[in-house]
């Protein structure tokens, strides 16, 4: 298991040494001069050329490659060129603040799901199972600043519950961010319950249908007792799956929904870059954007087999 | 002799039955509206007796079973008839009520011990549960007694057996669970269906044994769910013969295999090879026609459409159950004609002689044929220590001669199904020589010229997965017509109607898609196929195994007249050791990727024989009474691939091992006579004096069941 995990992390890193190299070739291929952009249109032409020789933009691009990798595996992530702050605090608050957001939604929609497709697939083609299954993938369906929107003037205008703008101070504790948290954690929950809702029908009806339940039943087991101890078990392996692989997408992928709360988190912070043109910050969030989607996938792979005693037992 | 007609509720209620079901039937409610699949079934179970539920697929027996627990599927329910266990009514009792029956006082032995296991549970867990549930013990008590009740089922190791995983135990081992959690509450009725049906004919032997102990120590009843007669007459008092869902037999196991009142038991037990018969002394009887389906019973005896004996009076009214002597049971209308005749088997037309039986030109030569498997290879050798290899082929040599049939028989996992398929170039054989007709065969297929594809063909186990779905099955036989013939269009539908008549398939089937086929019918194609290309030589791998008795003795027929007319040899692949005694002229018998016994099918099967061929045929369950195997029991399952044993690779589980030497040397064949060799270290003689007269006799002493 050990090795396993190992093989694991040195694929990841592999994979960030790709991910750096396209990363990189796509900022570079991006249209425009970055000093350019960064001193405005009627910026001098020696200061240009001294930003330039200043971000190190006249190196050859291996050496502009290299110097950005190393600098970047050391922990020196450099500055923000629109805000001159430097850049790792900056990251760091904000996915800070997509893991609260992150939690609130995983404590909605996780649940929320499993109960609602467990339902469902115990009154499978029953009515229930037919309204459970057909609103659910009717959310999946919709684009979420429809229902962040919806969320929006139902809730937080119309009954006035919620605040409508979470466009919270990017320090702020849990406990300040909680109220604002609720209605973009809705919004990503109401996307994603549907998901994991089917995953957890399917998986369960493919395993209500083994002879081990049945045998469990026969043994004079209480439903309870088959549900929880056979089935689930079993049923919702690939349900964990999904779920952990999601967490990447919280942390890393909410730019929609961040966009329409103002909420600010990693997703929001990737488009005020890319609108900056803000290299370096391109650059940083994208990589940590692609190690924590890597670092979730491995999560979910080492929960899915330490619950599968299958591959957990494998010589 | 009493000769009376029952009436269905006239079963006396003892108080030493332990079940008494009644009228029972089954109701399946389906889109085309009701349909009784379970029709008026009474049978009564007595304390400590094993009752035999027999008949092929669709029969009705495993939906009788479910129904007696109650445990139908949503759409199925008992619609008229009554279970009573020890006098109470399950039908009338509440579903909450019913669970507590359920794992207390009838258990459930089920069919697929791998499927049949929670895979994310310890087994020990499995088995405690119902010691939680129904003895209330707490969970270090429950942990005590499914320890207790592994012991009991002779599981070695039982304290480290409690915490591992389905995945981690073979199949005996599993079913050793299954029964362990079946005996924990010490029920009034097991159920076991199929119990062994999944596992190698040697594991099977192990578990019957155990049963047959457990159940004499416990006094269980047991309702025993078989397609296997051999299992049948080895391990029940009484038997159930269904058909379309009704009983058409029912007594003893001797009145039911000696007397056979009943056509449908006759076809059933006249379909199964003897081991003593080879098709070169008897045909094998086939029951014409399918099981018909619920809503299209005829309107007379069930089984006057596929009945030899049927006369006008059958097809006018269903028959009565007659008890023909006390406690046996038929419901044909002819059965005191049946009694008079007792002979099954037809003799074959045509007999070879002496050593024509075994002589011919030689066809194919297999020449030390070895196949590797490495494990490594791909991502898992960036850690893993050198290559694994798995020998799964290690030197094998045969010598096929035309027109005969090479038997190989063996457990799973002995490498026989890898060898065929090197013979046949699927998988390319690691080292060795496959010569054909003199000639010299490229390894793999790839390089195979198709005029030496055309001489190979291959029938495979499972016709499901070896047809196209989405072609027509003739067109799955005119492609190696149009592939490697070379034939006009014209001639080559004429050539795919005449192979679809060889074996007898109507004419209208060449344009189905195989999902419009039964099973057998699917493998009939799929004989038409390989026969296309008129092969010197055809490969068939278990091509019988996933089919039932009636449709199997049919095949071997059919395989027996193509071989006569068409002069093809065939290797017959098969751990049916009796489908293989029928089938072959000559036998290898194989272990662990290598030969051990080779020589003609009737020396095979007469000491001195190896000890693993004794211990399979010793192993193999015969649906006669009569005859007396000797106990002769492999411990264990077959060893790894990747860790062959030295010296004799059988040692490890050698009943009849000498000592060190077995363990250290490999042994060298001896040659009984020009045709018979066994690989040994236990002198022939000395065989001999060991085996006695072989590992299955008659007996003369009938009435004595072993």
């Amino acid at each position: 298991m050990l090795i396993y995990i190992l093989r694991r992390v040195g694929f990841i890193i592999l994979t960030m040494f790709l991910a750096s190299i396209i990363i990189f070739s796509v900022t570079q291929l991006l249209p425009g001069d970055v000093a350019q952009v960064v001193l405005g249109q009627f910026a001098t032409e020696t200061a240009i050329n001294n930003l330039r020789e200043e971000l190190g933009l006249n190196l050859p691009l291996h050496t502009q490659y290299l110097n950005w990798v190393t600098d970047f595996v050391r922990g020196d992530w450099g500055n923000s060129l629109t805000s001159r702050m430097p850049i790792r605090p900056m990251i760091m608050a904000r996915l800070y603040n997509s893991a609260m957001l992150a939690g609130v939604a995983l404590l909605i929609y996780v649940p929320i799901g499993i109960i609602l497709g467990v339902i469902a697939a115990l009154k499978r083609d029953k009515f229930l199972d037919r309204t459970i299954s057909g609103i659910s993938m009717a959310f999946v369906g919709l684009p979420e600043f429809v229902t962040g929107l919806l969320l929006i003037t139902f809730l937080a205008i119309g009954m006035k519950w919620l605040p409508a703008n979470s466009s919270i101070n990017p320090d702020s504790t849990f406990s300040e961010a909680f109220k604002y948290l609720i209605l973009p954690a809705i919004t990503v929950s109401l996307t994603n319950i549907g998901y994991i809702a089917r995953m957890t029908r399917s998986g369960t009806i493919d395993v209500l249908r083994t002879d081990y339940v049945r045998a469990a039943y026969l043994k004079g087991l209480s439903r309870w007792e088959v549900l929880v101890r056979h089935v689930l078990r079993n049923a919702l392996l690939p349900t964990v799956t999904v779920v952990a692989m999601g967490i990447g997408w919280l942390l890393g992928g909410l730019i929609v929904t961040e966009q329409v709360f103002g909420y600010p988190g990693m997703g929001r912070l990737l488009v005020y870059a890319i609108e900056r043109r803000d290299l370096p910050l391109i650059q940083a969030s994208s990589m940590i954007i692609v190690a924590i989607f890597s670092l979730s996938n491995l999560g979910a792979d080492i929960l899915y087999s330490y619950l599968n005693p299958r591959i957990r037992f494998r010589k | 002799m009493i000769n009376k007609t029952v009436q269905e509720n006239d079963i006396q209620l003892d108080n030493k039955t332990v079940l008494s079901v009644r009228n029972l039937t089954v109701t399946y409610d389906t889109k085309a509206g009701p349909l009784d699949t379970v029709r008026n079934i009474s049978l009564k179970i007595n304390a400590g007796e094993v009752y035999g539920l027999v008949g092929e697929s669709g029969s009705g027996k495993s939906t009788l079973a479910r129904a007696i627990v109650r445990y139908l599927p949503a759409n199925g329910r008992v619609s008229s008839g009554t279970v009573l266990l020890s006098g109470t009514d399950l039908m009338k009792l509440p579903m909450s009520e019913m669970r507590r029956i359920w794992g207390a006082k009838i258990t459930m032995v089920h069919q697929d011990p791998g499927a049949a296991v929670n895979p994310s549970l310890p087994v020990g867990e499995q088995i405690a549960e119902v010691a939680r549930v129904h003895l209330r013990m707490s969970k270090a008590e429950a942990r005590e007694k499914a320890i207790e009740m592994l012991t009991k089922v002779r599981m070695p190791d039982p304290k480290s057996v409690m915490k591992r995983y389905a995945h981690q135990l073979s199949g005996g081992m599993l079913q050793r669970i299954l029964i362990a959690s079946a005996m924990v509450t010490n029920p009034q009725l097991i159920i076991m269906d199929e119990p062994t049906t999944a596992l190698d004919v040697t594991t099977e032997a192990v578990i019957l044994d155990l049963i047959n102990e457990l159940m004499k120590e416990y006094n269980t009843s047991i309702i025993y769910i078989t397609h296997n007669l051999g299992v049948v007459a080895r391990m029940c008092d009484r038997v159930g013969v269904m058909y379309a869902g009704e009983l058409m037999e029912e007594g003893t196991i001797r009145q039911v295999f000696k007397s056979k009142l009943h056509p449908y038991t006759r076809g059933l037990l006249g379909c199964v090879p003897r081991i003593e018969a080879s098709k070169s002394d008897v045909s094998l009887s086939s029951i014409p026609g399918f099981i018909p389906r619920p809503d299209q019973l005829p309107a007379g005896c069930i089984f006057a459409p596929r009945c030899s004996l049927v006369e006008g009076a059958c097809m006018a009214s269903r028959p009565s159950r007659v008890e023909a002597e006390t406690g046996h049971f038929t419901a044909c209308r002819r059965w005191e004609e049946l009694k008079q005749k007792p002979e099954l088997y037809t003799d074959a037309q045509q007999r070879r002689e002496g050593s024509e039986r075994i002589e011919g030109p030689l066809v194919l030569e297999a020449r030390n044929v070895k196949k590797y498997f490495s494990v490594s290879g791909g991502l898992s050798s960036l850690w893993q220590r050198g290559p694994i290899e798995v020998k799964a082929v290690d030197d094998i040599s045969i010598r096929v001669r035309g027109g005969f049939t090479m038997g190989i028989v063996g457990e799973s996992g002995c490498g026989k199904t890898t060898f065929a398929r090197c013979i046949s170039g699927l998988d390319e054989a690691t080292s060795g020589e496959i010569i054909l007709e003199g000639e010299r065969l490229p390894n793999t297929l790839l390089k195979r010229l198709p005029s030496q594809l055309k001489k190979i063909q291959m029938v495979f186990q499972n016709p499901d997965a070896s047809l196209n779905p989405q072609h027509t099955v003739g067109d799955s036989v005119t492609r190696p017509l149009v592939l490697l013939g070379k034939l006009s269009k014209k001639q080559v539908q004429e050539r795919v109607r005449e192979l679809f008549k060889a074996v007898n398939l109507p004419e209208d089937y060449i344009h189905r898609l195989p999902h419009e086929l039964s099973g057998g019918e699917k493998q009939r194609v799929a004989i038409a196929r390989a026969f296309a290309s008129d092969p010197t030589i055809m490969i068939c791998d278990e091509p019988i195994a996933s089919l039932d008795v009636s449709v199997q003795a049919a095949l071997m027929n059919l395989l027996v007249k193509l071989q006569e007319s068409k002069g093809t040899s065939y290797l017959f692949i098969s751990h049916d050791l009796a489908a293989v005694r029928y089938l072959s002229d000559w036998i290898a018998v194989v272990y662990l990727g290598r030969i051990w016994e080779v020589g003609s099918a009737e020396d095979v099967f007469m000491p001195p024989y190896h000890p693993y061929t004794e211990a399979l045929l010793s192993a193999i369950p015969i649906p006669d009474p009569d005859v007396r195997q000797e106990r002769i029991r492999l411990v264990g399952s077959v060893p790894s691939a990747v860790n062959i044993p030295p010296g004799c690779r059988f040692h490890t589980r050698c009943p009849r091992k000498l000592g060190k030497i077995c363990e250290e040397q490999e042994p060298t064949w001896q040659h009984v006579n020009e045709f018979h060799s066994i690989c040994c270290h236990i002198q022939l003689d000395e065989l001999r004096a060991l085996q006695g007269a072989g590992s299955i006799r008659q007996t003369d002493n009938p009435g004595e069941v072993s």
